[in-house]
């Protein structure tokens, strides 16, 4: 089998270069491009992201990649921001009027500020994931395992939720639905399981 | 459960890694590649980077070993010095880092914290601190330009004002460099960071005087720190990360395996 092509979907904003070292770093060939060539012939897309939802998804709408990213067909990776993406709604839209921004809408969740209680905001840090259902991105890897977190909104449980994480509430940590999946930590900043997590996702048979 | 954070810090000075006694005398630890990777592979959870001249020297932080860094390590990493707009942070965090850290450019354009959380959210907006104990005043100043001991001078902050001020602009995270303490290897200084830690509502690093691994559960056990910032304590192999978490989880601190 050759080795899958990997296109890191180029969002305009900064710590794709991160994503792309631990692709490297495993031996796979990723790039980081927004063309829409690269982005339909790649066998596996990574959507990353930094900065909050409204911002993002403004940049998105800017490069014309709302519509290709919903008609890819090839397992997508989410992560932190990018995963928020995937879902139909997210609440992270400072300073706007209008307290919603309206997402991808691949997965059905809705994103919204974090229910911490007493707890501090971001959430930053390493914390540790609950495994609720099987999934070929576990391959290896053991339930309770520290991902490195950082963020202060998140996507709310449903049928969607892989893993999930408590920090105050539960919240989904990696989300599956199809060939869409997302993580809201950093796979790429989570040292050797991060690095497993990443290999499963290039690996992967969908 | 939330970990508690061991943050190895590392000085940089013309491209090497170095360390000051009390911000001053600096000595040439080794070089900042091989020490990061070191770090990382011992268990620590991040990664530190302060250009300690940047600021005072009115340049931005040489920024080719960021990208060395990036590839070397695979856990999270935060550049700090000389930091002053918006594109000095953009160039970095796409070099490669996580978080960028202020301090000194902070305090003479507060407003940057702002314009940083907007473009970057406040996760990779951390604010780090320079605070100073006045015994005569009984006061914690905050410090500015310390990097070059000519050129440090007292701000009209208190610490506590200042904390405040920099989360109502922003900051995701605060470094608290107690610097009464620093490169001492006498413990943290408790009672300011008690008294900070009521004040922030972001996570909280504690930095400057750990010595002695009792320093790290004090601070996360009697202080609730989120973290814990040293440099010489591991740079001269005086403590090693491994054993450190081993003796925290025995002390029941929520650790990384």
């Amino acid at each position: 089998m050759t080795t899958p092509k990997i296109t890191i979907i180029d969002t305009g904003y900064a710590n794709l270069s991160s994503v792309k070292i631990a692709f490297d770093k495993i031996g796979a060939d990723a790039k980081i491009s927004a063309d829409a060539d690269d982005i339909r012939k790649a066998d596996r897309l990574v959507l990353p992201g930094v900065g909050t939802a409204s911002a993002a998804m403004a940049k998105l709408e800017e490069r014309k990649l709302p519509d290709l990213i919903r008609s890819a067909r090839q397992p997508l990776l989410g992560i932190c921001l990018g995963m928020q993406m995937l879902a139909e709604i997210s609440e992270e839209n400072l300073g706007e009027k209008d307290p919603e921004v309206k997402c991808l809408g691949v997965i059905g969740s809705r994103v919204s500020l974090m229910k911490t209680g007493d707890l501090r905001l971001p959430h930053m840090g390493w914390n540790q994931i609950e495994i609720q259902k099987d999934h070929p991105l576990f391959e290896g890897i053991r339930n309770g395992s520290f991902f490195y977190f950082v963020h202060s909104y998140a996507m709310n449980l449903g049928e969607w939720t892989a893993a999930s994480c408590a920090y105050g509430a539960s919240f989904t940590a990696v989300a599956a639905s199809g060939n869409f999946m997302g993580t809201q930590f950093h796979p790429e900043k989570s040292g050797a399981v991060g690095s497993k997590l990443l290999k499963n996702f290039v690996e992967m048979q969908l | 459960m939330l970990a508690k954070r061991i943050i190895p810090c590392l000085d940089v000075r013309d491209g090497v890694v170095v360390k000051g006694v009390q911000f001053r005398n600096h000595e040439i630890m080794g070089d900042i590649v091989a020490l990061a990777k070191r770090y990382s592979e011992a268990g620590a959870d991040e990664l530190v980077f302060y250009d300690i001249t940047a600021s005072s020297d009115d340049r931005t932080v040489d920024k080719s070993w960021v990208r060395k860094v990036a590839e070397v390590i695979d856990i999270p990493f935060c550049v700090a010095g000389g930091i002053r707009t918006v594109e000095d942070a953009r160039r970095i965090l796409e070099f490669g880092a996580d978080k960028v850290s202020i301090n000194s450019p902070a305090l003479a354009d507060p407003d940057l914290i702002s314009r940083l959380a907007d473009r970057f959210g406040v996760q990779c907006v951390v604010v780090g601190i320079d605070s100073y104990y006045d015994k005569e005043l009984d006061r914690y100043c905050v410090k500015q330009y310390t990097g070059v001991e000519s050129k440090t001078c007292t701000t009209a902050w208190s610490t506590p004002d200042w904390v405040q001020e920099v989360q109502k602009r922003g900051a995701g995270e605060i470094v608290l460099n107690m610097m009464n303490q620093d490169g001492m290897r006498k413990g943290y200084d408790l009672t300011q960071l008690k008294l900070v830690r009521s004040l922030a509502r972001v996570p909280l690093i504690a930095s400057g005087g750990a010595g002695a691994m009792e320093h790290f559960r004090d601070a996360f056990v009697e202080a609730d720190a989120d973290g814990a910032l040293a440099a010489s304590v591991f740079h001269k192999g005086l403590i090693a990360i491994p054993e450190l978490k081993d003796y925290l989880r025995k002390e029941g601190v929520a650790i990384r395996d």
